[in-house]
């Protein structure tokens, strides 16, 4: 018998001498390690989740600032893909745009730029992003920050003015007349706030869009209801009980966006539940207090970015016991 | 009123997956194998000692009759599974790798029997020496003797569970046995529960086979069962439920220790067909000598249940149910999740196999291994509660006091993880390679 061992992950071929019915023949057997069985579902699979659940927040971004939003968010992926190429190809690792990683997080950059954002910058985002961040950490898997959160950070501090130039949606007048009926103006805002009929990134201000991407990731079952519901819960409650407005800090700046997009990256969140929950709770605490007692006017992004740091260390907690080792049952 | 020994619904497992059942074979009767020209018989087909043979080449041999067997108490005797001549007594490879004295029967085609008799067991004692002159072990795939696991010592036992769960997909081995001997299994329960004074009985059978769930249900509710001791509980329809120590949590709530065995919680757990062969011997005297196979797979012409003597060659049965040899990519004992993938399919079929599964090279070729993306699939559908990917890196790392924290042994190796994991990452074979190095690492301790 003749046997080749070949690659770890790949099975073992030998050649079997096979009697069928008295006849010999030679045939080919894979031999594996057990389960011999695969879910369907791939990373590629997952990834492309994403970028659909996405796709309401472009469209969004679009009918909000204009067509420039698509230009942005398309060069971002752009941009991020090429990169993501050209590395692979320089530091000799196996290619990996197949697996849209590097598009989704082009997509998620770009829903994170204002409208206005110079052409030049944005590439300085995604070489962040992609070659310093992800690439130059180990590739997907190995980053320990979100590429596209600490893209943004790094040029928000690089680049306070351009980067905080925010253009007032387009449809605001033509739809604020259109609603004679609400007459209370705090209502009128809030309501702004929820359709994203304000000033912001192009991703981040139309929540109905958020809303709609987070039930198909639910449905999907590509995330877990427990980051954003804890995330979204400690920052409500955290307003409540300071006596700030609730449902505005619920539904301005990048909170939502974050709590479904950001804060559930799977490489930078932990995986165990109760993990899962301190991680998102301290996500939510640090976002309100950035937001109400330092001196920057939001919080999401250095809130999620901090937490990734602090990923590593939340998984050193033993959350739960193995089987028949005292613990209960988790969930 | 006496609270109920029996819950009404199953208890909460953590994690499991749902796999496709792939049961096509499950309508369909089984049908009997011919006699091969030859069988191969192992002198060990259990966990313990090997048996040494009692009989020499050239002697003729009928069905039934004892040709190995051994003084020691942990070791399981064999019988011959057709008549004939032995033609040969040397070591062969087995189809995982173990290396056993084997007596070869060339057979006479005509199976002529032994003569036997009704066997009659009025108490423990003599329940424990038939189940042992049966040659029974734990036919659902381990191999544990029967009779060594129906007398835990000084361990009070308080239920019995019936694993008729059969979770893994294409096997139907164990569906066919409930519904084409439902009596013999029904007597079995009544038999061991009466022998062994247990109060509580639970025929454990997954949801997916409503049939079998409904033939047992009307025999038990039928039954002279005063007290209704016997339930049939059904059970959700996710792989592993028919895992040892799953199949004890959900029927019971108790959670079997990691290294301890069911009866320290105080259950025994008999494959449901083990019960069934076991009553049959005690009605007729005839031992353990063929066994329902569940031939399947994409490359299998007519998929079925079929009846083998033991000791068959897996090619004989393949040549028998015909297998489009032009693709076959993997040939494996026991069903796609646990088990073991053939490098050569001229061995033996022993007591513990349950069905010969081949796949066509589509079917064999496993996705490509990519980076592990932290998702914590593999966490989440863990039954052991386990960390997958932690344990992966501290057996890449060699780091066996992670391995050691975070209960490398209590991994069963059912392949959830590595079934859910999107990466395709081949996390049982380290799971198996990272107790490896903590057996090696305790070894050199001791």
């Amino acid at each position: 018998m003749h046997l080749c061992k070949c690659n770890r992950a790949m099975p073992l071929h030998c050649i079997s001498k096979v009697y069928f019915g008295g006849t010999e023949i030679f045939m080919k057997l894979y031999v594996s390690s057990s389960p011999h069985l695969r879910a369907p579902i791939t990373t590629r699979r997952v990834m492309g989740d994403v970028l659909i659940a996405l796709l309401p927040c472009v469209v969004a971004g679009v009918l909000l600032y204009g067509f420039r939003s698509l230009l942005v968010v398309g060069l971002s992926t752009l941009f991020c893909v090429a990169l993501e190429y050209l590395c692979s190809l320089v530091m000799k690792r196996e290619q990996t745009i197949g697996d849209l990683s590097a598009a989704v997080t082009g997509v998620l950059l770009g829903l994170i730029m204002p409208v206005s954002v110079p052409i030049h910058l944005l590439f300085v985002g995604c070489v962040t992003a992609i070659v310093v961040v992800k690439q130059m950490l180990g590739g997907l898997g190995n980053n320990f920050v979100n590429p596209a959160l600490t893209a943004r950070i790094v040029m928000l501090v690089s680049f306070p003015t351009q980067m905080t130039a925010f253009t007032t949606a387009q449809m605001t007048d033509a739809v604020t007349t259109a609603t004679p009926l609400a007459k209370d103006v705090a209502q009128t805002a809030l309501w702004d706030l929820f359709v994203g009929r304000v000033g912001g990134c192009i991703g981040e201000t139309c929540k109905i869009a958020i809303l709609i991407g987070l039930v198909y990731l639910l449905a999907r079952r590509v995330i877990s209801p427990i980051i954003p519901v804890c995330y979204v819960g400690t920052a409500a409650l955290f307003s409540l009980l300071v006596g700030a407005s609730v449902p505005f800090h619920l539904l301005s700046g990048g909170l939502l966006f974050g709590a479904v997009f950001m804060a559930t990256d799977y490489v930078t969140s932990p995986v165990s539940k109760g993990g899962r929950v301190l991680y998102a709770v301290l996500c939510g605490l640090l976002t309100m207090l950035i937001r109400l007692y330092a001196n920057l006017p939001e919080g999401v992004s250095y809130a999620i970015v901090l937490m990734n740091i602090a990923t590593p260390l939340i998984e050193r907690i033993p959350f739960g016991k193995p089987f028949g080792k005292g613990g209960k049952s988790s969930v | 009123m006496k609270k109920s020994l029996f819950s009404e619904k199953p208890y909460r497992t953590d994690g499991g997956v749902s796999l496709p059942h792939l049961k096509e074979t499950a309508l369909s009767p089984t049908v009997k194998m011919p006699p091969p020209a030859y069988v191969r018989l192992p002198m060990q087909m259990h966990i313990g000692a090997p048996c040494a043979p009692c009989v020499k080449v050239g002697d003729k041999v009928l069905v039934g009759q004892k040709i190995g067997d051994s003084e020691k108490p942990f070791s399981v005797p064999i019988h011959a599974s057709v008549s004939g001549e032995v033609t040969d007594i040397a070591p062969l490879r087995l189809a995982g790798g173990a290396v056993v004295e084997t007596v070869v029967i060339a057979s006479d085609g005509e199976m002529r029997q032994i003569e036997h008799s009704p066997i009659s067991v009025e108490n423990e004692e003599e329940l424990i020496r038939a189940v042992r002159e049966c040659g029974l072990v734990g036919l659902g795939g381990a191999g544990f003797p029967t009779h060594i696991k129906l007398r835990p010592g000084d361990k009070k036992i308080d239920t019995l569970l019936i694993n008729g769960a059969e979770c893994e997909p294409y096997l139907t081995s164990d569906n066919r046995e409930i519904l084409e001997n439902s009596w013999d299994v029904m007597s079995g329960v009544y038999l061991v529960k009466k022998m062994l004074g247990i109060h509580r009985v639970f025929i454990c059978i997954e949801k997916n086979k409503p049939r079998a769930i409904e033939v047992l249900r009307k025999i038990a509710d039928s039954s002279v069962d005063y007290n209704d001791e016997v339930r049939v509980l059904p059970l959700p329809t996710s792989y592993p439920q028919g895992a040892e120590k799953v199949l004890i949590k959900s029927a019971t709530g108790r959670e079997v220790p990691e290294g301890k065995l069911p009866a320290d919680v105080g259950c025994i757990v008999m494959n449901i067909t083990s019960i069934s062969v076991l009553s049959r011997y005690i009605k007729t005297g005839m031992p353990l000598v063929s066994k329902r196979l569940t031939v399947e797979g994409g490359a299998v012409k007519n998929k079925q249940n079929v009846i083998v003597p033991l000791g068959t060659s897996v090619s004989d049965l393949l040549a028998f149910v015909g297998v489009s040899d032009e693709d076959v990519g993997k040939v494996m004992f026991g069903g796609p999740m646990m088990g073991v993938a053939l490098e050569s399919t001229d061995v033996p079929i022993l007591k513990n196999n349950n069905g010969v599964v081949v796949l066509t090279r589509k079917e064999a070729t496993l996705g490509k291994t990519t980076a592990c993306i932290h998702c914590g699939r593999c966490v989440s559908v863990c039954p052991m509660r386990l960390f997958p990917l932690r344990l992966e890196k501290a057996t890449e790392r060699k780091d066996t006091e992670a391995l050691e924290r975070l209960s490398q042994m209590t991994c069963m190796e059912c392949g959830s993880c590595a079934y859910a994991c999107p990466a395709k990452r081949p996390l049982v074979q380290s799971m198996r390679l990272g107790k490896a190095l903590l057996r090696e690492k305790n070894a050199k301790k001791g």
